[in-house]
C-alpha cells in the first residue's frame, strides 16, 4: 500500500496519520499542499486533521481550493481512495468529493474526548475489519463536526448503506448521529473521529488500528 | 468599485450562535427578540471591470456554501 499524506499550513495529524498508515505496513509519501501533483503509484491520499489556514472563511474552504486537492479530486474520479479525518472530512465536503457539510457544534463547545462510535456497515475497504453493529471507541476533537445535509441527502446516505460511523451519544448535533460517511464507490470516507489517535498502543486505545489493517489488506493485495 | 457580499445560514439550517445570542440579549432583559441569525459581511475592492458575475463566481466557488449558506451581492 503506497500513502500519501497531504500537510496543509495548519495541519496537526499529518505525522500521527503517517504513523498509523506505516504501522498498518504503508509507504507513506508526505505531500505539500502547494504541490500539484501526487506522487506515482499512490493508492490512498489521507487528508489529515487539524486547523488548516487556521480555519478561516469556513473549516476546509481554502484548503479545498488549493493546488494539491485538484490532485487529489482526480485521483478520487480514476477510483483511488481518499480518507478525511475531521479537518479531512471539512476539506472533503468543501471540495464537493463527499455530500454535506459540517457545521458549528450546537453547544458551541469545542469538545476533545474519547467517544463510542457504532460501526454502521462492514461493507467497505475501511470497516470491513468490524461487525456492523460493532461500537468502538475513538477520540473526538473538533469544534465544527456537526454534520449537516439536507433530507434527501441523508436519505440517500442511509438506502446507499454508506453510514460509515455513527455516535452511539451525539455530542455534537449530527443529524442522523452521522461520525463518518461514504462515497457512492465506498473508496472515499470522511470521519470526524481520529482512529489514527487510537492505532498505538501508547494511546488511550486500539480500536482504530483494524480500519487501517482492513485497508492494507485491501491495497496490499495487487 | 467595492462589492459587499452578506453570508447567511440558510433558512432551517440551526445556527446555535445565534441562537446563543438571542439567549444572552434575553437574559439581559431584551425581552421583544423572537430570534437571531448570524452571518458574514465580506467587503471586495474591485479592479475596473470586475462584475457582478465575477463576484457571483466567487461566492459560488469560495465565499459561501451553498449546501448551508445563501449569499446577497451589493455592488457600489
Amino acid at each position: 500500500m503506497r500513502a500519501a499524506v497531504i500537510v496543509f499550513p495548519g495541519s496537526n495529524c499529518d505525522r500521527d496519520l503517517a504513523v498509523a498508515f506505516e504501522q498498518a505496513g504503508a509507504d507513506v509519501t508526505m505531500v505539500w499542499h502547494k504541490d500539484s501533483t501526487l506522487p506515482d503509484g499512490i493508492d490512498i491520499v489521507g487528508i489529515p486533521g487539524g486547523f488548516s489556514y487556521g480555519d478561516y472563511l469556513r473549516c476546509g474552504a481554502i484548503a479545498a481550493n488549493s493546488p494539491i486537492c485538484k490532485s487529489v479530486a482526480d485521483h478520487a474520479a480514476r477510483g483511488g481512495y481518499v480518507m478525511g479525518i475531521c479537518n479531512g472530512f471539512q476539506i472533503l465536503t468543501e471540495t464537493g468529493l463527499l455530500p454535506g457539510a459540517l457545521l458549528r457544534n450546537a453547544g458551541l463547545k469545542y469538545i476533545c474526548k474519547t467517544v463510542g462510535l457504532k460501526v454502521e456497515t462492514s461493507a467497505s475497504d475501511y470497516t470491513n475489519g468490524y461487525n456492523a453493529g460493532d461500537v468502538i471507541d475513538i477520540p473526538i476533537a473538533h469544534h465544527d463536526g456537526n454534520y449537516f445535509a439536507d433530507a434527501e441527502t441523508i436519505a440517500r446516505l442511509k438506502g446507499e448503506d454508506r453510514i460509515a460511523f455513527t455516535y452511539t451519544d451525539n455530542p455534537n448535533g449530527a443529524q442522523a448521529d452521522i461520525a463518518g460517511i461514504l462515497s457512492d464507490n465506498r473508496r472515499v470516507l470522511g470521519m470526524m473521529p481520529h482512529p489514527e489517535r487510537a492505532a498505538d498502543a501508547g494511546h488511550c486505545g486500539t480500536d482504530g488500528v483494524a480500519l487501517f489493517r482492513a485497508l492494507a489488506g485491501a491495497l496490499t493485495t495487487a | 468599485m467595492k462589492a459587499r457580499v452578506h453570508v447567511m445560514l440558510k433558512n432551517g439550517v440551526l445556527d446555535p450562535q445565534g441562537e446563543a445570542v438571542r439567549h444572552a440579549l434575553g437574559a439581559m432583559g431584551f425581552a421583544g427578540v423572537q430570534g437571531v441569525r448570524q452571518g458574514k459581511v465580506i467587503e471586495l475592492d474591485l479592479a475596473e471591470g470586475t462584475t457582478e458575475a465575477d463576484v457571483t463566481s466567487m461566492c459560488e466557488k469560495l465565499l459561501a456554501n451553498t449546501v448551508i449558506e445563501s449569499y446577497t451581492v451589493e455592488m457600489s
